[in-house]
């Protein structure tokens, strides 16, 4: 699950894709979470530094995490990942 | 400090900077920034309330020419006089509806010393919209079909076959979403006031409104390609506000049209994105489009291209631009003094 590379981030959270020239205003909370996600750091790692920073608990971490990528996914901010099936 | 294009003397049309503006102002601020602010810019004006004529900071001096109907005989005329005042190097013609007359009597104004840098007849010809389906066909382009309107008649045959709603054009500008037959019936009118026949009706398609402004190189490959994606859109269909984007699909449309056709200079894509991301060309404009100052402040100053070309420079293909780069159009309430007016109505020159 990787973030598009050409796309821009900044620290107020604005997200650019110059792919399709959409662009999001994302909270701080989102621009750090894409900042991670471009700089290659597993999800794993984020939740858990995300635990450890905020009061959060893991069950409802996991449903935000999945809403966060279901809304990359719209907003076509994702690579598209290949199933190489047998 | 003065540049070697300092004294170039070139001749601009589509100075009706309005809500659905002609190309003229941005090809003139592309060309000072490109070439220098101390080459001369003649405006060419059909109208008295042109906007540009009016711009003196732009346009230093300009000359009404006869409309397009007048014919190549008429235009001739009034541009060998226009080049008896003003020694023009070249003219970048920007209207769609003034490119036949233009493409004629080119070997003529070359004779005279005037430049220009124009497709062909049949280039002209093989992307006109009546044509347009035909071209995608042959070149595995996609185009949304279409029907050629002759008659009020041939609406209901044009509805049994794409549907609603579609989309009616004018032969050289203007369009109407239509969704149904009374809306396409009044579109249908006003356009062939307007514009004359065919009237177009083509298949709508949903997505996202991207242009692409490029300069073809005449032997099948393109010198600069800016894609823009709109982001404001007019009642018009006009881009108000706009972005550059990267899209390497965009480039290859833009590089297979021109391996298609082997246009020689300006021209435009309008493209729709649909949602299965495939991109389906809905018009081609043999010219610049009113946007292209965003191509210029991207990196890649197309009209200035042009004129190098024009004057047999050997110019280099642009290979980056910027993406990210915004137009925001806006509009000026610009005072001018009735003398002025008058001058330009009476004399057709200012």
């Amino acid at each position: 699950m990787k973030i598009k590379k050409n796309i821009a981030t900044s620290e107020n959270g604005f997200i650019f894709n110059p792919a399709t020239g959409d662009s999001f205003s994302g909270n701080a909370m989102a621009s750090v979470i894409l900042v991670a996600m471009k700089n290659g750091v597993n999800p794993a790692e984020i939740k858990a530094d995300i635990l450890k920073k905020y009061d959060v608990n893991a069950a409802q971490l996991d449903r935000d995490w999945e809403d966060w990528i279901i809304q990359l996914k719209e907003a076509n901010l994702l690579e598209l990942e290949l199933n190489h099936g047998n | 400090m003065a540049t070697k294009y300092a004294g170039l003397c070139i001749g601009v049309t589509g100075l009706n900077a309005n809500d659905n503006p002609g190309p003229g102002i941005a090809v003139i601020r592309a060309l000072k920034e490109g070439l220098g602010n101390d080459i001369r810019i003649i405006g060419f004006a059909y109208e008295s309330l042109e906007p540009g004529i009016y711009m003196r900071e732009l346009v230093d001096k300009t000359y009404q020419l006869p409309y397009p109907t007048a014919g190549t005989g008429a235009l001739l005329e009034r541009l060998t006089y226009i080049n008896n005042q003003e020694n023009l190097t070249a003219i970048i013609p920007n209207f769609d509806a003034e490119l036949h007359n233009f493409i004629i009597i080119a070997p003529s104004l070359l004779k005279i010393g005037i430049r220009t840098l124009l497709p062909s007849l049949a280039q002209l010809q093989v992307r006109d919209k009546a044509n347009l389906f035909e071209f995608g066909n042959k070149n595995e382009l996609r185009v949304p079909p279409h029907y050629n309107l002759f008659s009020a008649a041939d609406l209901p045959h044009a509805t049994e076959e794409l549907g609603f709603p579609l989309v009616i054009k004018g032969k050289f500008y203007d369009a109407y979403i239509a969704v149904n037959m009374d809306a396409a019936l009044k579109a249908f009118k006003q356009l062939e006031a307007a514009w004359g026949y065919p009237v177009i009706a083509q298949k709508y398609i949903k997505g996202t409104e991207i242009n692409v402004a490029a300069l073809g190189a005449g032997n099948g490959s393109n010198l600069s390609i800016v894609p823009m994606r709109k982001l404001y859109i007019t009642e018009k269909g006009k881009a108000w506000a706009g972005v550059t984007i990267e899209d390497k699909a965009l480039v290859e449309l833009a590089d297979q049209f021109a391996k298609a056709t082997h246009w020689r200079g300006a021209y435009e894509l309008e493209i729709i994105r649909d949602a299965e991301d495939q991109l389906f060309i809905i018009e081609i404009n043999p010219r610049f489009p009113a946007w292209i100052y965003l191509a210029a402040a991207a990196g890649q100053n197309q009209p200035a291209a042009l004129i190098k070309m024009s004057m047999g420079e050997n110019v280099a293909p642009f290979n980056s631009y910027e993406t990210g780069k915004l137009f925001i159009r806006h509009s000026w309430d610009q005072v001018v003094d009735i003398a002025e007016f008058q001058k330009m109505s009476a004399f057709g020159e200012l």
